[in-house]
């Protein structure tokens, strides 16, 4: 049995910055791929909110382990070598975009219908009422919850080591298999990860409390 | 005066007694040595400027609040002191209606009123039912049995907690501003429910802004002022002849 | 793009992905049920409990929410094991589930706790009910009330987190068809078929807490209204 050592917690460490570059493509992904879900959701056009709202409900509806199966084998039947982050990223781009989508849409509801119908009274196109009128105070709103949905993602990325993606739980299970110590490990990954997840849970809730005492 | 009858409001031993209470939240003294008696069958108005005390008086002697000194005895129950054993006996035989109604929203008036018979005084669903309509009758709104909560107007709802009180037949009823929430042509239809009460002999403490129906309906009034009993005797001779300047202020004011 | 869709494992295969399905609506519902008795229980001691016992109870629920439940089946089934608690997969799971269920559930229902207004209590204190009887009639009803919406979807991604038990081999549907797959080598087919499965769960599960919600909450029931 191998001792566990320094070089296991570098090893930790290393996988660590490949779960935070993961989770900042989800994000970013996520971001663009969901203000198109949220802007669709409120859309004049039934259709197109009816589009958004399958898409919702189809990714909510299905377990982010399986999309992870679904995009690497896809990917695969499409010809492409079978690159995990490449079908990490995308599972994870879909699965945060449908969340963060709904949040958006919420948010963007909450801004007063007054508000819509004073900048339409001032002449500005459907464009400008979003751009400098609804969105402005939309994402106000937004701050708070969408940094929470962040814990959510950091915490998501874990499942990438099931297609092999080599992120901070998968070197934990390559740790495990050579130095048969699981109970230590996985306490050090979880403590690795309370540590990645919990300031921003702190953030989010810090926003949260500023944002009603600005009310 | 020869005793053969004595009038049916002659002070007899007192229900409830209040002696010398102090009460404080924090640093502030908000009851400073307060006292005064209630005979079964009296009506006492607590009156008073808001801030005055009157409400929190109320409060200690419901048992919601815990006092720093003196001693509060209600139907011969010691309260007012935190853990007292006396409370559980207390709840059988004090009723308290509040300001905000207070009733459970998620339940029918029905279930409301039948919550208390059923859980604490372990009557059957039939028999609290029949209560139910029984005191339901009492404040006129048989017909909202089924109704929630949300359904009624102000009044009626605090028209139902009274009848919720008074379901569990107790032997004090206290009044904690319950018609300050209301519009007046609803604060007339718990004031008339209120008087029908008192007619019907129930002991009763309310603290209120309603100088009429104090003058009316009250045998005791009770003026408090900055955590005192400012002023106290029987209603006709307080009215007529104030003794404080504070407390002719008041009734010029309230007026 | 010359890919053939082949679905003809489903003429033999289909009765696991019932059964899978079967074994993950037990496992889940399960682990529901306790997750929810320990989340109120907690949510309880954040609102009303003393001090010492809010900490430990805070720990809990901040342990839970900002680490991988993937991680923490890890723990329970390979690290438990390892300091001797031997516990078979399916025990793992539930356990697991529970654990992480029990927090979520922790801060859903101390939300619903908190918005019962403190008069409520006096109400019923002043109606002579016990502390007990206070809080079952007059304060969890309306505050589950209150949160269900949030309750339902977090039992909705319980239900779907639930595959992930399938990493310690725990059985349900997701293990089920990591099986077939291996046997038929048609992955993609196979995992749209599981996504299929659990879409139809989830409508389930959705359809499933608005019928309890119904026979919960008959005031919602008759009037429509929130509370």
């Amino acid at each position: 049995m191998i001792q566990l050592n320094a070089n296991h917690f570098i090893y930790l460490l290393q996988a660590a910055t490949w779960t935070l570059l993961l989770s900042l493509i989800a994000f970013a992904g996520g971001s663009i791929v969901g203000l198109a879900v949220a802007l669709l959701r409120v859309s004049r056009v039934r259709a197109l909110r009816a589009l958004s709202s399958g898409y919702i409900q189809l990714i909510q509806g299905t377990p982010l382990l399986i999309i992870l199966f679904l995009s690497y084998f896809g990917l695969g039947i499409l010809g492409y070598k079978l690159v995990p982050i490449v079908a990490a990223g995308l599972s994870l781009t879909f699965y945060a975009a449908a969340f963060l989508g709904e949040i958006w849409r919420g948010c963007i509801e909450a801004v007063p219908k007054t508000q819509w119908e004073a900048s339409d009274c001032l002449g500005l196109n459907r464009f400008q009422q979003y751009a400098y009128v609804v969105l402005p105070q939309a994402v106000k709103l937004a701050i708070p919850p969408t940094v929470g949905f962040m814990v959510q993602i950091v915490k998501n990325t874990s499942l990438a080591s099931v297609i092999g993606f080599v992120e901070l739980a998968r070197a934990g299970q390559i740790i495990n298999n050579s130095t048969f110590e699981p109970f230590v490990i996985f306490t050090v990954v979880a403590a690795i990860y309370f540590a990645l997840c919990y300031p921003l849970s702190l953030a989010a809730r810090a926003l949260e409390r500023k944002a009603h005492a600005g009310r | 005066m020869p005793a053969a009858e004595a009038p049916r409001k002659a002070p007899r031993e007192p229900i409830v007694q209040v002696r010398n209470v102090v009460k404080e939240f924090g640093p502030l003294r908000v009851l400073d040595g307060v006292g005064f008696d209630v005979a079964p069958g009296q009506v006492a108005a607590i009156v008073g400027r808001s801030g005055s005390g009157k409400s929190t008086l109320l409060r200690c002697i419901a048992g919601l609040e815990t006092v720093q000194g003196g001693s509060i005895s209600v139907c011969g129950h010691d309260v007012g002191r935190p853990g007292s054993a006396a409370r559980a006996q207390l709840r059988r035989d004090v009723g308290m209606v509040f300001q905000s109604y207070n009733l459970f929203p998620h339940l029918t008036v029905e279930r409301n009123i039948t919550l208390a018979l059923t859980l604490v005084k372990k009557q059957s669903r039939d028999q609290a039912n029949a209560k139910a309509a029984e005191v339901l009758s009492l404040v006129g709104l048989t017909d909202k049995r089924t109704a929630y909560p949300e359904q009624l107007s102000g009044g009626q709802q605090q028209r139902v907690a009274i009848a919720r009180s008074l379901a569990l037949q107790p032997q004090v009823m206290l009044f904690d501003e319950v018609t300050s929430a209301l519009d007046p042509e609803l604060t007339a239809e718990v004031l008339a429910v209120m008087e029908d009460l008192a007619r019907r002999g129930m002991t009763m403490i309310t603290v209120t802004h309603e100088m009429g129906f104090a003058r009316r309906v009250a045998d005791l009034v009770v003026f408090m002022h900055e955590g005192k009993v400012w002023e106290i005797g029987p209603t006709a001779e307080l009215f007529a002849s104030p003794k404080t300047a504070e407390f002719s202020q008041f009734v010029a004011s309230e007026l | 793009m010359s890919y053939q869709f082949d679905f003809s494992f489903l003429a033999d295969r289909w009765p696991d992905f019932v059964a899978g399905a079967w074994l993950t609506v037990q496992l889940t519902v399960v682990s529901i049920a306790l997750g929810l008795a320990v989340g109120t229980v907690c949510a309880l001691i954040r609102v009303y409990g003393a001090r010492w016992m809010k900490a430990p109870v805070g720990v809990y629920v901040e342990l839970i929410r900002n680490t991988p439940l993937l991680v923490q089946i890890f723990i329970v089934y390979f690290g438990l094991s390892s300091l001797g608690l031997k516990l078979s997969a399916e025990v793992s799971a539930v356990i697991a589930l529970v654990v992480n269920m029990g927090a979520y559930t922790t801060e859903i229902m101390r939300a619903g706790i908190q918005s019962i207004q403190r008069t409520q209590l006096e109400a019923a204190d002043c109606l002579g009910l016990t502390r007990l009887q206070t809080i079952v009639h007059v304060v969890l009803l309306p505050a589950m009330e209150r949160v269900y919406p949030a309750l339902s979807s977090q039992f909705v991604l319980l239900m779907l987190a639930s595959s992930i038990t399938s990493q310690i081999s725990a059985e349900e549907l997701t293990a089920t068809a990591n099986l077939v797959q291996s046997d038929t080598y048609r992955s993609f087919e196979v995992y749209i078929v599981v996504a299929l499965v659990y879409l139809a769960l989830s409508f389930l599960y959705r359809f499933g807490f608005w019928l309890i919600g119904l026979v919960l909450f008959a005031r919602k029931r008759k009037l429509g209204t929130a509370l």
